[in-house]
């Protein structure tokens, strides 16, 4: 009876040591990690990674907590050149836009992503073409083909609002330019929400936005979507009915999507690596973060491994030669 | 009047105990963020963010502008006591409450700080709470001229003061302009005035040049006088606060000036620190003892203060109505809207009426609390002006390089907050004013920006400036104001009436 | 003093000079969409250059009677100046939690000369407070040294 008793403890014991072996394998971060945002407070990858971070202590994904900092100089640079000199690190990520691709490219600095270590793509934002719903000289346009037309007639009388030179949003527009003929007055802004309620003052007559930026002023019937840079409609219960695509609405096949991913530094240890990326699927599959998208009509997209770097290959050599086109190249 | 029972009901909201409790921890740690220099009141509430994950929402936006309002009032402790400015828009607050500090009187300068705060948030909150909608029309009429023609306001109010070297003035403009412009222009998207280095990119930040110029400056300036701190022997009683508050009913027009100011300017990003600057030019354009200024009198701590918390209070405005963040610290609340699930917007009213009116109502009893709480505590902030200096001084050295870390996380900005400590002390010895490069530094980029934004949409024709009848007005404004001296001294010669004995106001400490 | 004007100018006008040539460098024109990047810092850099100029030649002209600084009043400036920037220096390589304590404690001491209970309680636990806000509490990240690797963080 004792022995058998003895006999079950010592099982029992080597049981959790054989299963604290087994946790003690699994590499897990051993101080707080540095997740660097290289934009400013307030923005769209700001608030993501001011989401996650909460996520990953709420959910118990890390021993150790993720410490935010943005690093916001020279349109991102300044974090992506921080990051890249972490070479080795194992507690440092970077959460990043498409200002991976277009900074490099415009400004020359030293950096392309392929220095860091992708780690997953948590999200991609849409694209959408706004105008006002009133305007001072009484016009509507009530679909892109009316707005094009009026553009075509006058070149270089209709205002496009955009967040910031030689990224995302003047590349949109130069897209439009180019395929239609058109020619705007390209005006950059500080960011995204400031863009919207200019034009929402009539300050400009049209812009891209992501859909978050501009949906509170749509709800409110003061802006109007005209078409969404993707292959399929956006279906977003909240605004009410569903927008058409580029090329439903104007006839050519314009697509644009952002990058909401996350990085690790050059050389990232291979378990570092499968950690976060065990810990990025966490946060994605929460209800939190899924609700997340969803309210502000991001598409869910989790890629991770071999495919993200392929994909992110392709979506670098787009950005390229959509530059180029547009004279946008350092 | 249904913005009556609205506000009820959002009292019946912010009057829980939670609530309460929430605020009075988020004006506490508010004051505490405000006190540190560089973690601003973005800062503060970009890393209290995530605490509020686990609250109700209406909870959460409570706690962060509790905190808000906690480092609008903290920003203004270490302005009067060391002259370093916890916050941009308390740079004007060191001019005349650092002296008052120094003549032993930081007890009153902190009453009167404090008091000036409440009395311009409440008046915020009371035009908000009945003329929200409105005010918002009014805001979506600014764009990139109007917002130009304002900071050329602030600006020509603030230089047309006079004083000092008009030569070294123009220089010190010159040298803060030319500092804002360093890193990435955003409307070209080049790198500017970097020289290829990293660190450049990021530009020079305002606090950490203010932490430098002012607070760092003043040490070097008052060992030299030997290694001790003035004003040791201030009263600090209680009984102060009252006499104090005596004397304040007789700057009535300065509140009533500074808060319409701050509260107009406030609706629009970054509208706090030109406020506080441009209702501090007014205070002493209109004061009957214009020569008392920068030497320490209370309607120069008044004037700023009263404005920098209505324009904090009306930087809500936007935010709440529009969706647009009208100060940075805004911008971190709204990334908070989204986490929380709610659409920050003009639908927000009618889909989250509690929300918005408890956020109102919040307003409110966040600023009383927060009056109270700091006013019971000026004793104790004035007391620290008793710590022994050789205790005194490095623990702000230390806090100083805290702050200037802080701001960008990255230690070469402490070396940067050293050298403007060195080129702050040389500038003063020489009588460059300080001020008017720090103003040229913190509206440099926005107006740069402004301008070049219009003249875009302009296609290069600066007449823009004239089109829209808001940015005319205002520009024929600025413009009068920054000639003004100069037609005077014409008028005067003109009717061969000798210029009154110049009183060399020293507006710049 | 005189001499302090004339450095000052000087260092101001070889600072303008160099703002000028990346002005220059940017392109300072004006084009269909209002100026170009160098615009604005070229047209800057040339009015601090003019403005250098002018108080050069004012200096010139001023008596060369009053001192900068006293000599005597150099050394407590110094004082101050010098440990801060030797803090800082120390904060590349021990942090800045480190760095803070050994300088509180050396200036306290050395300059104040209070005792030494009073000195240690300092200058160890105000570090120590400021690391428990920070990095426990606010998560926010102050530059680390060995010892807080040592520590985990």
């Amino acid at each position: 009876m004792k022995g058998s008793r003895w006999m079950l403890v010592s099982v029992v014991g080597l049981a959790w040591l054989a299963g604290s072996a087994g946790v003690a394998v699994a590499w897990e971060p051993t101080k707080p990690v540095e997740f660097i945002i290289p934009a400013g407070t307030g923005g769209g990858a700001d608030v993501m990674a001011r989401l996650i971070a909460p996520l990953v202590e709420k959910h118990k994904l890390s021993p150790r907590p993720l410490v935010v900092i943005n690093k916001p100089g020279g349109a991102g640079a300044e974090g992506f050149l921080y990051v890249k000199g972490k070479k080795g690190d194992a507690h440092t990520i970077i959460i990043t836009l498409s200002n991976l691709f277009t900074t490099p490219l415009h400004t020359g600095v030293p950096f392309n992503w392929k220095d860091l270590t992708p780690l997953g793509r948590l999200a991609l934002d849409e694209f959408i073409l706004w105008v006002n719903t009133e305007r001072p000289d009484k016009k509507e346009f009530k679909t892109a083909r009316e707005y094009i037309a009026a553009v075509k007639e006058k070149p270089t009388t209709f205002k496009m609002g955009g967040t910031g030179t030689a990224q995302e949003d003047q590349i949109i527009t130069i897209q439009l330019e180019q395929a239609l003929g058109l020619k705007f007055i390209y005006v950059p802004f500080k960011g995204g929400g400031e863009v919207c309620v200019n034009l929402v003052g009539n300050h400009v007559d049209s812009t891209v936005n992501n859909p978050a930026e501009c949906v509170g002023h749509w709800k409110a019937g003061k802006v109007r979507p005209l078409a969404v840079f993707d292959a399929a409609r956006l279906m977003w219960g909240t605004g009410g009915g569903d927008i058409p695509t580029a090329k439903e609405a104007i006839g050519t096949d314009i697509q644009y999507l952002m990058l909401r991913g996350i990085f690790g530094p050059p050389d990232m240890p291979k378990e570092a690596v499968d950690f976060y990326q065990g810990m990025l699927k966490k946060v994605y599959d929460s209800p939190e973060f899924q609700k997340y998208l969803l309210d502000n009509a991001l598409k869910p997209s989790w890629l991770t491994g071999a495919e993200y770097v392929k994909w992110l290959g392709e979506t670098e050599s787009v950005h390229k030669d959509l530059m180029q086109k547009g004279g946008l190249l350092k | 009047m249904g913005e009556f029972s609205n506000l009820l009901m959002g009292f019946q909201i912010a009057i829980t105990p939670f609530n309460l409790f929430i605020a009075l921890v988020g004006i506490f740690l508010g004051t505490i963020i405000g006190v540190l220099p560089g973690l601003g009141g973005a800062n503060g509430v970009a890393i209290l963010l995530p605490i509020t994950f686990t609250m109700p929402p209406t909870s959460a936006i409570i706690f962060l502008s509790c905190i808000y309002w906690g480092a609008l009032f903290g920003g203004a402790i270490t302005s009067i006591l060391f002259n370093i400015p916890g916050e941009p828009w308390s740079v004007a607050t060191t001019f005349d409450g650092y002296p008052l500090a120094k003549r032993g009187m930081a007890a009153q300068a902190l009453t009167a700080a404090f008091t000036a705060s409440f009395v311009g948030a409440a008046f915020a909150n009371v035009l908000i709470t009945f003329f929200a909608p409105l005010l918002a029309e009014v805001a979506l009429k600014f764009g990139p001229p109007e917002f130009f023609a304002i900071q050329l306001l602030t600006f020509s109010a603030f230089v047309g003061l006079g004083g000092g070297s008009p030569v070294k003035t123009l220089a010190s403009i010159f040298i803060g302009f030319i500092l804002a412009a360093v890193g990435l222009d955003i409307v070209t998207g080049k790198l500017r005035l970097t020289f290829g280095s990293v660190e450049l990119m990021r530009g020079f930040s305002f606090i950490v040049a203010v932490i430098g110029l002012f607070g760092i400056g003043e040490i070097f300036l008052t060992v030299e006088e030997g290694l001790r701190f003035r004003g040791e022997k201030a009263r600090i009683g209680f009984r102060e606060m009252v006499t104090t508050w005596r004397e304040l009913g007789g700057y009535w027009r300065t509140f009533i000036r500074s808060a319409l100011i701050g509260f107009w300017m406030g609706f629009k990003p970054g509208g706090a620190t030109p406020a506080s600057f441009m209702s501090y030019s007014f205070a002493k354009r209109f004061s009957r003892t214009p020569e008392k200024f920068g030497k320490g009198t209370l309607e120069g701590v008044v004037a700023p203060e009263t404005a920098a918390h209505a324009a904090g209070g009306a930087a809500m405005l936007p935010m709440i109505t529009l969706g647009i963040p009208g100060s940075p610290t805004a911008a971190v609340m709204l990334g908070g809207l989204l986490i929380w699930g709610l659409q920050p917007g003009p639908m927000l009213f009618k889909e989250k009426p509690e929300f918005v009116w408890g956020l109102i109502a919040s307003m409110y009893t966040g600023n009383v609390i927060g009056v109270l709480v700091v006013l019971l505590f000026v004793p104790l902030f004035a007391a620290i002006l008793r710590i022994p200096f050789a205790v005194l001084t490095p623990l702000i050295v230390v806090i100083c390089a805290i702050g200037a870390y802080a701001v960008s996380n990255a230690l070469l900005d402490v070396w940067y907050m050293l050298i403007f400590g060195v080129i702050g002390y040389v500038f003063k010895k020489l009588d460059y004013p300080l001020a008017p490069l720090v103003l040229a530094l913190v509206l440099g980029d926005m107006a740069e920006t402004a301008i070049r934004q219009s003249l875009i949409m302009s296609r290069g024709n600066p007449a823009i400036f004239f089109w829209s009848p808001i940015s005319a007005v205002i520009t024929a404004a600025a413009l009068l104001l920054f000639f003004l001296p100069a037609l005077s001294l014409g008028w005067r010669r003109l009717k061969n009436v000798p210029a009154p004995a110049a009183s060399h106001p020293d507006h710049t400490p | 003093m005189k001499h302090a004007d004339i450095l000052t100018a000087l260092v101001l006008l070889a600072g303008a000079l160099l703002v000028v040539w990346e002005g220059w460098r940017l392109g300072f024109g004006w084009g269909t969409d209002g100026p170009q990047s160098g615009f604005f810092p070229f047209a800057l850099g040339l009015g601090l250059a003019v403005c250098s100029i002018v108080s050069l030649v004012q200096a010139r002209a001023l008596p060369s009677a009053r001192r900068f600084v006293e000599p005597g009043k150099l050394v407590p400036v110094a004082k101050v100046a010098l440990p801060a920037a030797g803090m800082v220096l120390l904060i590349h390589v021990a942090g800045l939690y480190v760095s803070s304590a050994i300088y509180m404690a050396l200036y306290m001491r050395w300059i104040g000369r209070h005792r030494w209970s009073l000195v240690i309680l300092l200058s160890v636990g105000i570090p120590l407070v400021t690391f428990l806000v920070f990095e426990k509490w606010f998560l926010v990240s102050m530059p680390k040294g060995p010892l807080e690797t040592w520590l985990g963080y």
